[in-house]
């Protein structure tokens, strides 16, 4: 007999503006322990205002509604404190930071995390391990992380970076926004992979949620959602199994979600 | 023996200066300099951590022989008017490496103010200055290049940046190119800005508090200055003292 589930995202009615402008209109949303979730809508739907939003920050402001992660109020949490908890939030455009290495931010970002847990901070070649390890994963250059952030990476290579910080990080709940852009067939399928590997459940592990964005159903054909919502409007317009994404793909959202 | 003619607001060289502080200081200290003689083909290289409680003014007179090299580098990080004066003097091929950073809070006024002289020709200049403040406090870059007559083959470079991590702080910059001769390579640069907040959303995404964001952004933005420092301890001695006031800030 399957367990009961635990909810470990649970957003209702969520309203929220940028820059004052109303984006999110009522978004409801639930995401059990163990589930991939895939959010598709037309360009300017919300999505990214969505991922955002989950990540805290500044100038996204929630006007109404509420958002609980692992039986947590989130947006209580400083974005610091979100990504503590175990929130992870892949950028659709990932940020270049000129003068500070992949290593070095990955090494602060990972030796935070741990502090809130209470736990030692990770040594200078235990770090150098992991992040060759999580790196081998996505099929990354590992001298690539000396690197400063992003600088210089192509758009697929930024993708895949974002994989290789998820690896290094192990969150419970990844928001992935458009991945899967800037991929080609190879590299969608190595990132596809990668993110089975980092966010699906192994046996004894912790649980574990995605909530994968994107436009394109081919992410999908990798990373086999549970359930498929379309976003639309600053809103869920419709909610359904796989085969509602291939229905997209063919009919288009105008279709589907009228 | 030189006559002493204090400064005034009205001399280009000192139009920033805090003249409050200034009075702190004995009328003999604007007399003070420090010269060094590079002979020709010596190379000398300077790191200083420069600034206490009270107004200080430093001032350094280099000469450089042919072919001679020197490396100044300098952290300027008092909590009330520090002035850091250089003049520097290039014979044919000498080249002059100057970083220099000022950084700080309160309400100090922090400045460098060079005078490179050219003298002849192919000699080379290299000057990067940053500039972090916050509170109202002030960074202040004021940087004359002269090329002589017939120093033909010049290449002088300087950059300034400054960082303004709170809204009251300023930074001025003022470059002053002085150039008789008509084959030579000046540049200069000047940019005032303030922490990336997309930079610090994305180090946050990551778990990264505020704090240790700021800190690595503004290690980034200051170590342009020190780059050319070979000396590991020194270049390190530089950085760290230079961060080190940044706990303080808001
Ligand atoms: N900084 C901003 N200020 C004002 N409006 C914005 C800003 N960013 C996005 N928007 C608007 O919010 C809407 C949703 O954008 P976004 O969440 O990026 O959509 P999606 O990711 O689904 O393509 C769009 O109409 C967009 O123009
Ligand atoms: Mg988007």
């Amino acid at each position: 007999m399957p367990a009961a589930k635990d909810p470990m995202l649970q957003i209702d009615n969520l309203h929220a503006t940028v820059g004052g402008t109303p984006i999110l209109d009522g978004l409801s949303l639930t995401v059990n322990a163990g589930e991939v979730h895939a959010i598709m809508g037309p360009n300017g739907a919300g999505k990214s205002t969505l991922a955002y939003v989950l990540g805290g920050r500044p100038g996204y402001d929630v006007t109404a509604g509420s958002v609980r992660f692992a039986g947590e109020d989130l947006l209580a949490l400083d974005p610091h404190e979100r990504a503590a908890a175990g929130l992870f939030l892949g950028f659709q455009y990932p940020v270049e930071i000129p003068g500070v290495s992949g290593m070095q931010f990955l090494r602060e970002a990972l030796n935070a995390q741990r502090k809130t847990h209470g736990q030692e901070p990770l040594s200078g070649g235990d770090f150098l391990k992991l992040a060759r390890e999580k790196a081998a994963l996505l099929r990354m250059d590992a001298e690539m992380l000396k690197r400063p952030v992003n600088v210089g990476f192509s758009g697929g290579e930024k993708k895949r970076f974002e994989m290789v910080q998820m690896g290094i990080l192990d969150p419970g709940f990844a928001v992935l926004d458009e991945t899967d852009s800037g991929l080609d067939i190879d590299a969608l399928r190595i990132v596809g992979d990668g993110i089975n590997a980092i966010m699906r459940q192994k046996a004894g592990g912790p649980d574990k949620g995605v909530l994968l964005i994107t436009h394109y159903q081919r992410l999908l054909d990798y990373v086999r959602p549970d359930v498929v919502h379309v976003l639309s409007k600053g809103r869920i317009v419709k909610s359904g199994g796989p085969e509602l994404a291939h229905l997209l793909e063919e009919q288009g959202y105008e279709a589907v979600a009228a | 023996m030189e006559t002493l003619a204090l400064p005034t607001v009205r001399d280009e060289d000192w139009r920033y200066a805090d003249f409050a502080a200034l009075e702190g200081l004995a009328p003999e200290a604007f007399g003070v300099w420090q010269d060094i003689t590079l002979a020709p083909g010596e190379t000398r290289l300077k790191a200083l951590v420069l600034g206490g409680a009270g107004p200080e003014l430093h001032r350094i007179r280099l000469t450089l022989g042919e072919g001679a090299r020197a490396e100044l580098f300098a952290a300027n990080l008092g909590d009330d008017y520090t002035r850091v004066e250089v003049e520097v003097r290039l014979a044919q091929g000498a080249h002059f490496e100057f970083g220099g950073v000022t950084i700080g809070g309160g309400v100090a006024t922090r400045e460098f103010v060079t005078r490179v002289i050219h003298a002849e020709p192919e000699a080379t200049s290299h000057q990067v200055i940053r500039a972090v403040h916050w509170g109202t406090a002030t960074g202040n870059f004021l940087g004359r290049i002269e090329v002589a007559r017939d120093a033909q083959k010049t290449d002088a470079a300087q950059d300034f940046k400054g960082l303004i991590l709170e809204r009251g702080a300023s930074t001025n910059a003022k470059p002053e190119l002085e150039i008789f001769a008509d084959d030579v390579k000046c540049a200069h640069g000047a940019a005032i800005g303030q922490l990336d907040e997309t930079a610090r959303f994305y180090m946050a995404a990551r778990g990264i508090p505020p704090e240790t964001a700021r800190k690595l952004l503004v290690r980034a933005f200051i170590a342009d200055a020190f780059v050319a420092l070979g000396d590991k301890a020194e270049h390190d001695r530089l950085l760290e003292a230079a961060l080190g006031v940044l706990g303080d800030a808001a």
